[in-house]
């Protein structure tokens, strides 16, 4: 492990400016009344205190992205043949993520189970993952929020996992934590200096914000809970009366990654688009004769909270896929809460 | 007996003939109060009245269409059931209605706003306290006092109708609705001082950060379409899915169009939007033209028809005959 680094918040621009030189820098910033990630320009304030209303889902798994372009046209030679020429998508451009907090970042490594598997790997997003740096910070017990609960699903407010550089703030700055080699090359930067002297606070910073979210729950049981839920629709209207059916919980969790395909074409030319995908929608899983297998919402939210607290984890090794930022409940028009759900269903099968 | 108390004898007695009464409970925290459906007396001890109920909960009276279902409101909310029974959304005898008289919900964007300027964060509430008056809000060891009147919504401080406009049972004395707006609202003023090209930066500006999560579409509760929304269907395929500032913004001007004569500005797109994007502002705009020309406002009158919804060879304040 490399040494502990640290930065003072007056050279923050500095070292912002001289990542943005190198690549496009992915900042928090407010804009109306939410915090979103947009690209690092010199006088941009970022936001480094509350978490982002959006996560930095897009910087690698963008809200649209387009797969490729064609052009039909007809063959010289032979009139009565069509052509078709496909033009690849671009190359994803390199990329730091600045100042989103553990959880955001680490909602990747359950798309990485995913995306980046021997059997389906998926080129768009291993392109964009390997372009993308994530440069973390951790929480202090002022980011603990009531919808924190990354405890609960194995993670904490300083966890590294999914993050190049973790930063902790401390007096008058933040100390620097490379994780990868990635991240190491990010701090070899001369704004950065020797950050010994205040390991010992940013441990302490780490240390009272696991504290501030108290214990959680045990939900090792999730999985068979939710599962032995499946059958009963009673059970799950009651979960979900009072859901409205949009897709807030599913567009900002940084674990989402359903995605579906549209051809957007215009004349003898187009894209396919690939967009994310919300399984509260009623198309999510509409077939083309016309049938819905998820016809209603309490269907739909079944498969929500069982995709996340039992599917996944049953597939990949108990590793569930919620990384806990508490999105869902916070931006939930009705304040649907999702931690409710599981523990309902935990509580129901004990019986 | 509190008029709480008294409420929810009624919805009791009301109860066996009903799939379920529509309410709201406490939430997750102190500043979130959340939809609660009542199917058992347990349930109805658990309802909740105050400003923190700032859902409609008539968004939900389509969906639950065939079923008889109760429903609590507020004097906004009963604005909503009468535009769905105006419309034939909903059955008259299907729905009981149950209201109490309103005195403004909070606008949690304008707390939130309040405790971050005092250092503190609305995400760390562990106590609210209101006597009517004032909200104290008390988060990270901190509380934060704010007069009501300031963080209570918008449409609170110019409401018509405190008192539900239709009630099968009414809890409490009717209270004076507030003395009417002398002047335009604050955000369609704002945007009617902008030159076109300046109000169309604005709404680029804010619909940059619109994630298309519909949740504006799917919180109101005159958006009936649903499952057949312009936004989504794929035959006929009438919006892209880019995710670009021009497309968010034709669906909101769909949304907006859909709604002229019909919304009743409970302002449920805007609170339920989670990136805080004013699209409320869309709606008002369109329902100033819709009064304008057809002196009408929606969801007062069972049985009026919205002027959109009719046909009339002469309108009284359209005058193309003398064009």
């Amino acid at each position: 492990m490399a040494a502990v680094k640290y930065i003072a918040s007056e050279k923050l621009p500095d070292w912002l400016k001289s990542l943005a030189e190198k690549s496009r820098v992915l900042v928090p910033v407010a804009e109306g009344g939410g915090v979103v990630f947009r690209p690092y320009a010199p006088g941009c304030q970022p936001v480094f205190g509350s978490d982002a209303t959006a996560p930095p889902k897009g910087s690698v798994f963008p809200a649209c992205q387009e797969l490729f372009r064609y052009e039909r046209g007809k063959d010289a030679e032979d009139p009565g043949k069509g052509t078709l020429k496909l033009l690849p998508a671009t190359e994803a451009e390199p990329t730091v993520v600045f100042g989103a907090k553990p959880c955001g970042a680490r909602g990747f490594l359950i798309f990485d189970r995913v995306y980046m598997g021997k059997k389906f790997p998926d080129p768009y997003y291993i392109n964009a993952r390997e372009a993308t740096v994530f440069v973390t910070m951790a929480c202090s017990t002022a980011n603990v929020e009531n919808t924190c609960f990354c405890h609960w699903v194995g993670s904490g407010p300083a966890d590294g996992a999914g993050s190049d550089v973790l930063l902790t703030p401390v007096a008058g700055g933040y100390t620097a934590e490379a994780l990868t080699d990635k991240g190491a090359a990010l701090l070899e930067s001369p704004v950065l200096s020797d950050g010994a002297a205040k390991a010992a606070e940013a441990d302490s910073v780490k240390a009272a914000a696991r504290e501030a979210l108290g214990e959680a729950p045990d939900i090792s049981t999730s999985p068979a809970a939710l599962l032995a839920a499946f059958d009963d629709m009673d059970f799950w209207r009651d979960q979900s009366d009072k859901c409205v059916s949009c897709g807030a919980c599913t567009y900002l969790c940084p674990t989402c990654y359903c995605f579906t395909i549209t051809d957007e074409p215009t004349g003898q030319s187009g894209r396919r688009m690939r967009s994310w995908d919300a399984c509260m929608h009623f198309q999510f899983t509409l077939e083309a004769s016309g049938h819905n297998p998820r016809p209603t919402k309490a269907h739909r939210l079944k498969n929500r909270v069982g995709h996340k607290f039992s599917y996944y984890p049953t597939l990949h090794e108990g590793i569930i896929a919620c990384c806990g930022c508490g999105r869902c409940i916070k931006s939930c028009p009705v304040s649907v809460d999702i931690r409710e759900i599981v523990q309902n269903a935990v509580a129901r099968a004990k019986g | 007996m509190s008029r709480l108390e008294e409420l929810k004898t009624r919805i009791k007695e009301a109860l066996p003939g009903l799939e379920c009464v529509i309410g709201w409970q406490k939430g997750f925290d102190p500043l979130h109060n959340t939809p609660l459906f009542m199917r058992s007396e347990a349930d109805v001890d658990k309802l909740e009245w105050g400003p923190f109920n700032v859902h409609n909960p008539a968004v939900y009276l389509p969906t639950l269409a065939g079923k008889k279902v109760g429903i609590v409101v507020k004097g906004c909310d009963s604005r909503s059931v009468v535009e769905l029974l105006q419309e034939n959304l909903i059955n008259r005898d299907n729905v009981v209605i149950f209201g109490m008289p309103c005195e403004g919900v909070i606008d949690l964007s304008k707390v939130k706003a309040r405790l971050a300027a005092a250092g503190a964060s609305a995400g760390a509430a562990s106590a609210v306290t209101t006597d009517g008056k004032t909200v104290s809000v008390t988060a990270g060891g901190q509380t934060v006092a704010m007069p009501l009147a300031e963080v209570r919504a918008d449409k609170c401080g110019r409401c018509q109708f405190p008192n539900a406009v239709l009630a099968d049972t009414y809890v409490g004395d009717p209270i004076a609705p507030a003395a009417p707006a002398a002047a335009a609202d604050a955000d369609l003023a704002a945007l009617d001082a902008m030159s076109v090209p300046e109000r169309m930066a604005f709404w680029r500006y804010h619909m940059e950060r619109c994630i298309r999560c519909y949740a504006c579409r799917n919180a109101c509760p005159m958006c009936v379409c649903r499952d057949h929304c312009i936004a989504q269907s794929r035959e006929p395929h009438w919006l892209t899915q880019e995710d670009t500032a021009t497309e968010k913004l034709f669906f909101q001007v769909v949304h907006a169009m859909h709604l002229a004569g019909r919304c009743t500005e409970c302002g449920e797109c805007q609170r339920a939007c989670p990136m805080d994007i004013p699209v409320l502002a869309l709606k008002k705009h369109l329902n100033r033209t819709i009064h304008d020309l057809f002196s009408y406002q929606a969801g007062v009158d069972p049985q009026a028809i919205p002027p959109l919804l009719q046909f009339k060879l002469e309108e009284d304040n359209i005058k193309e005959r003398s064009w």
